[in-house]
């Protein structure tokens, strides 16, 4: 019997050897790092890009694929804490958009998903559950607020509910805000965050851009209040409001990073609609053409005398021909030569960017009955379907400042920064992550490679889940490099994209 | 008795078996035991599969082995600059054999042999970081092979047989790294297929120059297996249901080739109750090109290559007749890899492997033995990649660091008459 036991002994060493053991195994404490940065406790600061927002609104599925909340799954290899998001719990449906009062908030849909019965993006056909006054006051790790400018971070009664009808108030802070009069960043910064992420300032250009130039730059202008909602935000105040968010976060010794903003034409909002976008043949072209006869004479009348140049003459010339066109649009920016009757008007050219909406609208007619009214050809675009040369400059003006006053205010602060303007910039021609597969900024296209590999969501302008892995795992590569911390990085591939829903 | 245990002890804790690829070299306790050499040794009826010439050489009228193993083996896997980990748990593979050989008089011995060199039993966490690859696989072969003996003389015997094979497969992958159902479950496919037939051959030779050295040859065709049209079936789940009509459930082709084996060895007697055995086999994996599945809905030709490429297994075995009732044996092979750099799919996850063997045989009587025999497969950390994935066009790399090693214990029977 004795035997026995020695003998079962060693056949249980074998089968104890059985279990594979790494040199270096990764789940051993130590294997990766923080470096000298505490990710202990982490709070991420931003807008919509931060919150996690895609397919035009906040839903609970996505929310789970915001890069905060990823990069906090990666931080929790290196002394990451519990990284918490607002509830969205009462997005019972997973579709995202608000009620207010138990109906729809208007500017506040369900997701955008394919429909594969018609083969476009439509808002998922669903009534939205989550309600706006209910409020949650609760400060969350998550403090992206889907909106938010600069300035508004700081703004008391930016999330009181009684300031909704007037537009000072957002329903997603609304949601979370703490008290009414809680502001933002002072929500974030009562969690004491170790480390922090901002990402601010798209939304101070950005809905200028995405209105196609609909609003002011008040560049010069400090004073917000008198600020229309699609206008560019001062960079005077930009800087100094950002200067304010950086004290505010790194009071407490808090480390952290901060992102560029990037440029209008990495996202396919603005890319995807060419400046051409109308087939002609011959005889239509001639069609055309005779509906500016007029406008076209006036042009040479206002050049004879002097009141635009020859340069500009060329330029609002009017003319189609056979083959792709541009089309024709309304151009503040030209010599206003109204008072002689002759219109604003010039067509388009690739220096021009359509917006991605205008898809749906250039082509179609003003009135059903009249052929000859074809929008974009017959009626000349309004200013909102188009973000000229002109009007791009001024966003990129803004940028640069932003993106400046970022810069620098990181390097005096010693912050790690993400050139997120770069890094989104990659995409126009080809980003290539580890595993060797390539992402571009093309809009969904229908294409079963697009499912796989489509990293911008349906409204054109924020990335999807698989987007905003690589946004996150841009943010590690820095942290990592800044504070000698071995953070694992992300694969974007493994990340969903687009929704496509048989009907809808 | 004392002295016996020591040594039981010894044999075991230098335990054998396995091979690259998804051969499973488990055909034979009394010779897994000698670290699965076996071409030049003349025991029992085991020779059948080792080497069929052999059965001519054995003592008696009628020899018969049975036996089966347990295969427990592991696989882990890491990447440490993205922070996955994995353990595959797979189940207990269970192969076996059965041999029986008659001499018919001097010079002429049949046998049949029934034996499963081939088999593959990997479960990863299903939805684990390769899942797009491989959720879990599992393959099966059984070999029938009727043989026939010839004794050309004293020195000289050939052998050889048909060989039947009836196989099994079970595939389930995901589709792809991202797709999912509307409930976030990931879409994925499952091939069954079974009764799946092919023929073959094996052919040896054996010499014997002096009574105490013994020189052989064996070798095994390759076989390949084919799935036919309505033999298998596809099974697609958690498709979205805007996919779902495109990816229909249905049947499938493929192919798997069981690769030819060539071995050769030598074994000597040193000294009176001593048995030394060398084999060298050589298997040719290049056959293993690519697994490709055709299925007849939106899903096509799923094409992944593998490029084997030929592989080579180094065995040294001894025994010794320890008392009159017992024989011990233990055993070495180096086993290498047949995959390519590149290469490393994670439903053959098979480094380079050092393998111990030992085990035992207790003579019950002049006709019943007991065959027991142990193997454990080491293999060292690799870091390697399966770099062939195709997504959206684009060849996509997965890897990272694997280990794994496998422990075999079995047990079995011989009779003589």
């Amino acid at each position: 019997m004795k035997n026995n036991i020695k003998y079962l002994a060693v056949l249980a060493l074998g089968l104890f050897a059985c279990e594979p053991e790494f040199d270096n195994p990764i789940d051993e404490s130590g294997a990766y790092s923080s470096g000298s940065a505490d990710l202990t406790t982490y709070v991420a600061v931003g807008n919509s890009l931060t919150a996690g927002f895609m397919d035009g609104t906040m839903f609970r599925s996505g929310q789970q694929n915001s890069f905060p909340n990823i990069m906090a799954e990666k931080f929790a290899f290196a002394g990451g804490g519990t990284f918490t998001q607002p509830s969205f719990d009462d997005d019972v449906n997973d579709s995202g958009g608000f009620l207010l009062a138990g109906n729809p908030l208007p500017g506040f849909e369900t997701r955008l998903v394919i429909d594969a019965s018609q083969g476009g993006p439509e808002n998922l056909n669903v009534v939205p559950t989550a309600e706006v006054s209910s409020l949650q006051a609760t400060a969350y790790n998550n403090m992206g607020v889907p909106g938010a400018k600069s300035f508004h971070l700081g703004a008391p009664g930016y999330g009181n509910i009684a300031n909704l009808s007037t537009g000072a108030a957002n329903p997603y802070y609304i949601r979370h805000a703490t008290e009414p009069n809680a502001t933002v960043i002072g929500d974030a910064v009562s969690l004491n965050p170790t480390f922090f992420s901002l990402w601010i300032g798209n939304n101070d250009i950005l809905s200028f851009a995405t209105s196609g130039g609909a609003g002011e730059d008040q560049t010069g202008n400090p004073n917000v209040l008198s600020y229309g909602f699609n206008d560019i935000t001062d960079p005077g105040v930009f800087a100094f409001t950002y200067q304010g968010l950086i004290d505010a976060l790194t009071a407490n010794g808090a480390k952290g990073v901060v992102a560029t903003l990037p440029d209008v034409t990495s996202i396919p909002y603005f890319t995807t609609v060419p400046y051409n976008p109308i087939p002609m043949d011959a005889q239509t072209a001639a069609f055309a053409n005779n509906a500016y006869t007029t406008y076209n004479g006036g042009l040479q009348f206002a050049l004879a005398n002097g009141f635009i140049t020859a340069a500009e003459a060329a330029q609002r010339t009017i003319s189609f021909s056979a083959g792709q066109n541009a089309v024709v649009i309304v151009d503040e920016d030209l010599t206003n030569l109204t008072g002689s009757g002759i219109p604003n008007l010039r067509m388009t050219t690739a220096d021009d960017l359509m917006v991605l909406p205008s898809s749906g609208f250039i082509g179609t007619l003003a009135d059903p009955s009249n052929p000859a009214s074809v929008n974009g050809v017959g009626v000349p675009l309004a200013d909102n379907w188009v973000l000229t040369a002109t009007e791009i400059q001024l966003v990129r003006n803004a940028r640069t400042a932003y993106n400046n006053s970022i810069v620098a205010i990181a390097a005096a602060n010693d912050l790690a920064v993400a050139d997120m303007a770069v890094k989104l910039e990659e995409l126009v021609s080809g980003l290539r992550t580890a595993d060797g597969q390539i992402y571009t900024n093309n809009y969904f296209d229908g294409s079963s490679d697009a499912i796989s590999t489509a990293v911008f969501s349906l409204d054109g302008v924020h990335p999807n889940s698989r987007g905003y892995a690589i946004v996150a795992d841009e943010f590690i590569r820095v942290i990592n490099e800044k504070y000698g911390a071995n953070i694992p990085r992300v694969t974007a591939g493994y990340y969903p994209g687009v929704t496509v829903v048989p009907t809808n | 008795m004392k002295k016996l245990l020591l040594v039981l002890t010894i044999a075991f804790s230098a335990s054998v078996m396995y091979a690259g690829g998804y051969r499973v070299g488990v055909q034979g306790h009394k010779q897994l035991a000698m670290g699965h050499t076996g071409v030049a040794v003349v025991t029992s009826a085991e020779s059948a599969f080792f080497n069929p010439a052999g059965l001519v050489y054995l003592d008696g009228e009628l020899n018969v082995s049975l036996g089966a193993a347990a295969v427990l083996s592991n696989t882990s896997y890491q990447n440490r600059e993205f922070g996955y980990s994995a353990e595959a748990d797979n189940p207990v593979g269970t192969p076996f054999y059965a041999y029986g050989a008659y001499k018919i008089n001097d010079w002429l011995s049949v046998g049949l042999a029934v034996y499963t060199p081939y088999g593959s039993r990997v479960e990863w966490p299903t939805d684990w970081e390769g899942s797009h690859l491989v959720n879990n696989i599992e393959l099966s072969a059984i070999f029938v092979q009727p043989t026939v003996a010839i004794k050309l003389s004293d020195k000289l015997s050939v052998g050889g047989g048909p060989i039947y094979v009836t196989g099994a497969v079970n595939f389930n992958r995901n589709l792809s790294r991202s797709l999912t159902d509307e409930g976030g479950n990931r879409s994925n496919v499952t091939i069954d297929a079974s009764g799946i037939n092919a023929w073959g051959y094996s052919i040896g030779a054996m010499f014997r120059p002096t009574e105490d050295i013994n020189l052989g040859f064996n070798y095994r065709s390759k076989i390949d297996m084919n799935v036919e049209r309505g033999e298998g079936t596809a099974d697609f789940e958690n498709l979205p249901g805007a996919l779902a009509a495109d990816f229909a459930d249905g049947d499938f082709t493929a192919s798997l080739p069981l690769p030819a084996e060539l071995t050769f060895g030598a074994s000597f007697k040193p000294a009176e109750k001593w048995l030394i055995a060398f084999d060298y086999t050589r298997t040719f994996w290049d056959a293993y090109k690519s697994l490709d599945v055709q299925f007849f809905n939106a899903a096509g030709l799923s094409r992944n290559p593998r490029n084997y490429k030929n592989s080579s297994i180094y065995k040294i075995g001894a025994q010794y007749d320890a008392t009159q009732k017992v024989t011990v044996r233990a055993g070495f092979y180096y086993d290498e890899s047949p995959i390519r750099d590149g290469f490393f799919a994670p439903e053959t996850p098979r480094p380079d492997s050092v393998n111990f063997t030992g085990g035992f045989s207790y003579n019950l009587n002049s006709r019943w033995t007991i065959d027991a025999s142990v193997l454990y497969v080491h293999s060292n950390e690799v870091q390697n990649s399966y770099g062939s994935f195709v997504e959206a066009g684009q060849r996509v790399s997965f890897g990272g660091e694997y280990k794994s090693n496998a422990l075999v214990a079995g047990i079995g029977v011989s009779y003589k008459l």
